[in-house]
């Protein structure tokens, strides 16, 4: 059982880079001319997919299946009462397509997308060389960087909405000290969606340090030490060494930085429920508020798909693109 | 030897069983989150109910917001588990009748006394809880919106404190007289009306003033591009734009009653259910009037009130009835509008002893009562909430002076029309 044991030890809790090496052991440990006869090969395969089964329970009911269902429901009308949905066809694609908030969410989505997340991965990676220096109070610099990612994003929201409030909150208070008159940041069409910006960029930068820090901590120390004696620049070493070698953790970061920018909208519903007129809507919210206000489900199941269609679009293009530009150990 | 207690244990469940499925038990989903005060009472209530009423049992289950209240009431129907009883806004009738949903109370009131029970509530709560001759709510927690003004700020700028502006004129010249300016800073607003959330709301009662109504009856029309509509959001835009007597932009609901407290602004409309909440909280004398006149006078009703779901027994639905009766008995109904600050929903509640007691302490409490003669229907009709967005929008898009006011409104119009073509 020499196999099975073996797969069973493999440890699961390695760090990315070290995956490509440990997936090669894997598959000479698996091609390994073996004597076991056919049963017990078919007893590994009962024992493995029993192992998956919880997994792909969960998985299939509350990911697959209703992905399926969104997809499906997607071509019938709403059911309403006595009437039950009937088939069609592209007639909620149709009135999407003719939907001028759909087109506006879709837009703010992008601008929120392209703004906070280059701004939380650069922010995430300058708060994580500065507290990865050897500094005074470092502990207590990684905490405050944290702190923001622990908290609830409901309660984080009710007191940003205070800080944004026009001439006593704290955004005006201070800008008042400089002389800037007093602004209604989240009533105003221009102001209100650059303050959700801020918002999540505050919120997701300290997440992401996290994962910053740990590939920094795992960079062998040799390599700074060589650098120093080639006479290479603090900024030169950044570029060409550290930089490149975190690109995996990049890549990660990325990803979750993306998936974030579409799918956290709790922040919008304490603070500007979508408004001023739809300046402030996302994709996501919108699904929300056709789904569970309008009670349109048919019409939320498209607006989903489209969500979907974008999110699966972006990942496989990452994992394709990106990751064979990215070096490995 | 533990089978056998298990053994006994269950016979005694068996045979105590038939004495427990006597009682009925009624689910009762209910508008606040868990563990408020609010909660306490409503427990107190149920089990007040249940002592007076042997083999009634309340469960009452606690939802959220009005809106997680509906989301989770309509889900639970989906998937065949309806509440019994629930308490949801007034403005989702349409909304829960299209979704055949809840139950007409008219063919369960069959005594004289039930038919009598039925009319004893003020009319204006009543024009949201029926339509097409059938009554289909019971008003429970209702407000209006009233004008709260700060004393000391009337005082400070030569205002006789103890008089609120009564008119949309007198409105703009006390909020000229009461915004304070240095430089190009704004310490003090004269007056702030919220504009996020549920705008339409406190847009009708400057539609109401100006004497024209939003929708009709049947909830199949409305009417945004009217004349006398697009003049009520002018007035209200120009409060901000030309007078300068109120913040640009739209005005956070949640934050309002803040910036009443720290006085930057001296005047806000918000509801009559946070009367407790300013009498708490203002570091100042402050009065409640009326909302101002203009052609007219008035405000909307707002708040919820108590569906039936379908799909009831005869029996849960008899014991549903005893229960909605008993919660709004005059002595109750007083209790309640003065534990919370919503209007006691019928007449002779105010006439109990202890409603008289509080509005001789309190005489602000009875501003929301005197108001109810003027008052009407809150913006309800058919696909509400996608209407109402239509209204919203262009009311956000007038106060941030993207659209004029007469852009806004037809605009709003067309969308309403075409969301309700399909209802006619």
């Amino acid at each position: 059982m020499s196999i099975e044991g073996d797969l069973l030890r493999e440890p699961s809790g390695e760090g990315g880079r070290q995956l490509p090496r440990s997936a090669a052991h894997v598959v000479a440990v698996a091609s390994r001319p073996s004597h076991v006869g056919l049963g017990a090969r078919w007893t590994t395969h009962v024992n493995g997919w029993l192992l998956l089964l919880p997994a792909a329970v969960l998985l299939v009911t509350f990911t697959h299946y209703p992905a399926v269902a969104t997809f499906i429901g997607s071509f019938f009308s709403t059911p309403k009462g006595a009437r039950p949905a009937v088939f069609v066809g592209l007639d909620n694609y149709q009135a999407m397509i003719e939907d001028p908030i759909f087109w506006q969410a879709l837009r703010n989505n992008i601008i929120y997308a392209t703004s906070t997340i280059p701004l939380t991965i650069v922010l995430a990676l300058f708060m994580a060389v500065a507290v990865n220096a050897k500094l005074v109070g470092r502990s207590f610099m990684r905490l405050a960087f944290f702190t923001p990612t622990v908290l609830p994003m409901i309660a984080v929201a009710n007191i940003w909405l205070f800080f944004y409030s026009p001439g006593y909150g704290l955004a005006d208070q201070v800008l008042s000290l400089f002389g800037v008159p007093a602004h209604n940041w989240l009533g105003d069409e221009h102001t209100a969606l650059v303050c959700l910006i801020v918002v999540a960029v505050w919120k997701d930068a300290g997440f992401f340090m996290i994962f910053y820090l740990a590939a920094l901590q795992q960079m062998s120390p040799h390599l700074s030490e060589a650098a120093a004696l080639e006479g290479a620049s603090r900024w030169y070493f950044f570029r060409r060494v550290t930089f490149p070698l975190l690109m995996p953790t990049t890549l990660f970061v990325l990803i979750n930085a993306i998936i974030n920018s579409f799918r956290l909208v709790d922040h919008i519903i304490v603070m500007t429920r979508g408004g001023p007129n739809n300046t402030t809507s996302l994709l996501l919210y919108y699904i929300y508020e056709v789904g569970f206000k309008f009670w349109d489900t048919a019409f939320a199941a498209t607006l989903t798909v489209v969500l979907l269609v974008l999110l699966a679009a972006m990942a496989l293009s990452q994992f394709v693109f990106l990751d064979r530009r990215i070096h490995y150990q | 030897m533990k089978w056998l207690a298990l053994l006994v244990g269950g016979a005694v469940l068996a045979l105590a069983s038939p004495a427990v499925a006597a009682d009925v038990e009624l689910s009762f989903y209910y508008p606040v989150a868990v563990g408020g005060p609010i909660t306490k009472i409503i427990d107190g209530y149920a089990a007040d109910f249940e002592k007076e009423n042997p083999g009634i049992k309340i469960k009452a289950i606690y939802a959220g917001t009005y809106q997680d209240t509906l989301v989770k009431a309509l889900t639970a129907l989906k998937s065949g588990e309806p509440p019994d009883i629930a308490v949801l806004l007034s403005t989702d009738m349409f909304t829960l009748i299209d979704e055949d949903a809840v139950t007409p109370f008219d063919p369960l009131l069959t005594s004289d006394a039930d038919k009598a029970w039925a009319k004893s509530f003020y009319p204006a709560f009543m024009e949201n809880s029926q339509t097409g001759g059938k009554t289909w709510g019971i008003p429970f927690q209702r407000s209006t919106i009233v004008m709260y003004w700060n004393k000391d700020a009337f005082k400070a700028a030569g205002l006789n404190p103890d008089k609120a502006p009564d008119n949309w004129d007198e409105l703009v010249a006390y909020g000229q007289k009461l915004t304070k300016r240095d430089g190009s800073n704004v310490s003090q607003w004269g007056v702030e009306i919220p504009s996020t959330g549920f705008p339409y709301w406190l847009f009708q009662g400057l539609t109401t003033a100006n004497s024209v109504r939003l929708m009709n009856d049947a909830g199949t029309e409305t009417y945004f591009d009217k004349p006398a509509v697009i003049e009520a959001l002018r007035y209200w835009v120009d409060l901000s734009r030309k007078e300068k007597i109120q913040p640009t932009g739209t005005i956070e609901w949640g934050t309002t009653p803040k910036d009443f407290f720290e006085r930057k602004t001296a005047i806000m409309w918000t509801t009559t259910g946070n009367l407790t909440n300013v009498k708490t909280n203002a570091p100042f004398p402050f009065g409640v009037a009326m909302l101002p006149a203009h052609n007219g006078r008035g405000s909307p009703t707002g708040g919820g009130n108590f569906y039936l779901f379908k799909k009831m027994t005869a029996d849960k639905s008899a014991a549903a009835i005893k229960f909605i009766k008993w919660m709004t008995m005059p002595e109750r109904a007083a209790d309640w509008g003065i534990k919370t600050g919503y209007i006691a929903v019928r007449p002779d509640a105010w006439e109990t002893p202890a409603m008289k007691q509080y509005v001789t302490d309190f005489p602000a409490a009875a501003v929301a009562r005197d108001q109810l003669k003027y008052a009407v229907a809150e913006l309800s009709t058919h696909d509400n909430q996608r209407v109402t967005k239509a209204l919203n929008d262009g009311l956000q898009a007038a106060l941030n002076g993207t659209k004029t006011p007469d852009q806004a409104m037809k605009d709003a119009q067309q969308e309403a029309a075409r969301i309700l073509r399909s209802y006619k």
